[in-house]
């Protein structure tokens, strides 16, 4: 027991270090990229052109400052957000099935999103955000209440069965909420997790929170892997675990709020990356979060740039391009982790 | 086997419940034509159902109101036979055809259907039913599929969450389609996902009608065979049961069940859950009596669902499928919690 503890516990910096270093540049040359594909494409000598030198009376320095800058910029924060949100759900909860989509969060958002888009049309987006994180409180606080009830907690499949109903219930009602008022499609595109309307100022309002919270989830990533070796180890090695959970449970509840009012509640980032990352750096959660954050945003760029190439002129959501790549995956982990479901 | 005192106490209390759940069912599908928009007196509704009323009455009634009650009940009881076997063939108590992606394979289906040919009315309602089930019975071996492993047969917790998967992806799918729809077309596929039965028209329950009759009468004749799975496969072998061909049988018949009920009625879930599991608290866990409890829970949770939906915002309406997922998520939590 002892040994398989311990080489469970590999950590492999170097790869870790290789992953946050290479993969900052990656992230600005994909970013690049991101910007010049599109309905129109530009080419790259373009881009760095309006970057340098805007010229409003050039419609493609408009395009690309208006519409695409704002949309790599929401691509790559939602991706870190959701990916570590999920990366701290998978720690603290020892669950391998954890993702803010498959618990709960998400629907929750978009449930008090739905309701602030019926009853309190103009809302600023600040107020927006709140509800979202509120939503997103909410529909935690279903799925969590359920397993404090249970001795024990719920199994990770248990969990994932409870947050599908959570989901069920919360989306069921932002539907008849959709409906009743004949939100027009728009707010369908918004469910299905689009980034392309992205603005400037809802830009401008998320980053300061989402460079925070992702900064005190690195801050509290010893936490989260004391945490991973159990409880009992955890009390063990002095972790007051009650306060680690609480502080860790608001972080993940800001993260998943901030990225559900951007995109809508897309699933599957926070339960692939983590996974990916585990599998290249090791258990060490201070590895894991800051990788995940990186990786999280390259996965969701990528993804982006393939949802405006797969059958252009059309737009497919992210959030179907994920659930498509993030099912199987679920499958094989589900599987992979049989001995522990 | 009716020897004993106690024997012929559960019997008899079995007979009695069964005759409360009828006219319960009864008294509501009273109240349920009575209510609505336009308020007709209880004795003119009585009228109308004898062929006595005046020429508004039953044209409201005979042709809005009756036809949608009628789908209600059918596809409630539907549903809930479904959900029974798919508990037993699973052994799994949380099975239901929303959580194994059925409801939404079928959906899929339906609603390519709709998109391909937006005017419904040119092609025959008949093939609604027919077009589910395709969608439904194909996700059905996908999640049957990947839950089965060679050495060990059906894994009842892999069949779950496999279902909560393959749910999800067929959910992206059916996004990816609502989002190309032109707006009319939406409007009627939200409206569908979301479980309105908005199908209601009696060429909907000549459809639904001879599924749920020859289904049900196969469900019928397969009562031992589902009581003896219950039992683990081992013991069902040992007597003689060809477990593995029976089970792919009860999967197919509750798999068209579903299929054809979530064809008329859109996305309804939890009742598959909720019926099964209250009717083997009341009748224990005998198909012979589970079976058609479940049936008569399940119609009359669906119309009641229908009809507080109907009452609750008029002139507008609530989706009975939301009505049901807002009484119906709470209790399987409940279920959840409880469940060892």
């Amino acid at each position: 027991m002892k040994t398989k503890e311990l080489s469970q516990l590999k950590t492999r910096p170097v790869m870790a270090t290789v992953i946050l270093t290479a993969g900052v540049g990656l992230l600005i040359i994909s970013a690049f990229v991101g910007i010049a594909v599109g309905a129109a494409d530009i080419d790259l000598a373009t881009v760095w052109d309006a970057l340098l030198h805007y010229n409003k009376a050039l419609t493609t320095h408009q395009i690309i400052w208006e519409l695409r800058i704002p949309r790599v910029l929401a691509d790559m924060m939602v991706g870190a957000a959701f990916a570590v949100a999920g990366a701290v759900m998978q720690g603290m909860t020892r669950n391998p099935l954890a993702d803010s989509g498959l618990l709960g969060l998400n629907a929750g958002s978009a449930f008090m999103i739905s309701v602030c888009f019926a009853f309190l049309p103009g809302l600023s987006y600040n107020y927006l955000i709140l509800f979202s994180f509120l939503g997103a409180a909410l529909g935690c606080f279903m799925v969590f209440g359920v397993s404090s009830l249970v001795r024990g907690g719920l199994s990770p499949t248990r969990l994932v069965l409870a947050g599908a109903a959570v989901a069920s219930l919360l989306t069921a009602l932002s539907e008849g909420i959709a409906i009743y008022f004949k939100l027009s499609q728009d707010l369908a595109f918004w469910f299905a997790g689009g980034v392309a309307g992205v603005t400037w100022t809802q830009v401008a309002v998320v980053w300061p929170w989402l460079i925070g919270s992702l900064l005190a989830a690195v801050l509290m990533s010893k936490s989260v892997t004391i945490l991973s070796l159990g409880d009992d180890i955890a009390v063990g090695l002095g972790q007051n675990t009650t306060r680690a959970k609480l502080i860790l449970m608001l972080i993940v509840l800001i993260l998943a709020g901030l990225a559900v009012s951007v995109v809508g509640p897309v699933g599957f980032i926070g339960l692939i990356v983590p996974h990916l990352v585990r599998y290249m750096v090791g258990v060490d959660y201070r590895w894991i979060i800051p990788c995940s954050a990186i990786v999280g945003a390259l996965l969701t760029l990528y993804a982006d740039i393939g949802a405006r190439m797969v059958n252009p002129p059309y737009e497919t959501p992210i959030s179907v391009i994920f659930a498509l790549i993030g099912v199987p995956f679920f499958l094989y982990v589900a599987r992979k982790e049989r001995r522990s479901l | 086997m009716m020897g004993t005192t106690t024997e012929r106490k559960v019997m008899r209390r079995r007979i009695y419940i069964s005759i409360i759940l009828a006219l319960l069912l009864v008294s509501i599908f009273i109240f349920s034509v009575n209510a609505g928009y336009s308020k007709i007196p209880f004795v003119d509704v009585v009228k109308t159902l004898f062929g006595q009323g005046s020429a508004q009455d039953t044209l409201i009634i005979s042709q809005f109101r009756l036809p949608r009650i009628v789908i209600a009940v059918m596809v409630g009881a539907g549903l809930a036979v479904s959900g029974a076997i798919l508990q037993a063939v699973s052994q799994n108590s949380l099975a239901d055809p929303g959580i194994l992606g059925i409801n939404n394979g079928a959906g899929l289906a339906v609603m390519l259907y709709i998109s391909y040919f937006p005017s419904t009315l040119d092609v025959p309602v008949m093939f609604m039913p027919l077009i589910g089930f395709t969608g439904a019975i194909l996700t059905a071996f996908i999640v049957y599929g990947l839950s089965y492993s060679r050495k060990e047969g059906l894994l009842p917790n892999r069949l779950v969450l496999t279902g909560v998967a393959v749910s999800a992806a067929v959910a992206a799918l059916m996004t990816l389609l609502t989002i190309r729809l032109d707006p009319e077309n939406y409007q009627v596929v939200a409206e569908w996902i979301a479980g309105n039965i908005w199908a209601s028209s009696w060429q909907y329950v000549f459809a639904l009608l001879p599924w749920l009759v020859v289904l049900g009468t196969v469900a019928a004749f397969k009562v031992k065979t589902l009581d003896i799975l219950g039992f683990g496969d081992q013991v069902a072998t040992g007597l003689g049961v060809k477990t593995e061909k029976e089970k792919v049988i009860l999967l197919v018949v509750a798999v068209a069940l579903a299929a054809a009920c979530v064809s008329v009625s859109g996305g309804i879930a939890f009742i598959g859950l909720i019926g099964p599991h209250i009717a083997r608290r009341l009748v224990g866990s005998g198909h012979r009596w589970v079976l058609p409890i479940s049936a008569l829970i399940g119609a009359l949770l669906l119309l009641v669902a229908d009809t507080i939906g109907r009452l609750i915002v008029q002139p507008s309406e609530i989706f009975a499928g939301i009505v049901v997922a807002v009484i119906g998520a709470p209790y399987f939590l409940y279920l959840l919690a409880k469940a060892k």
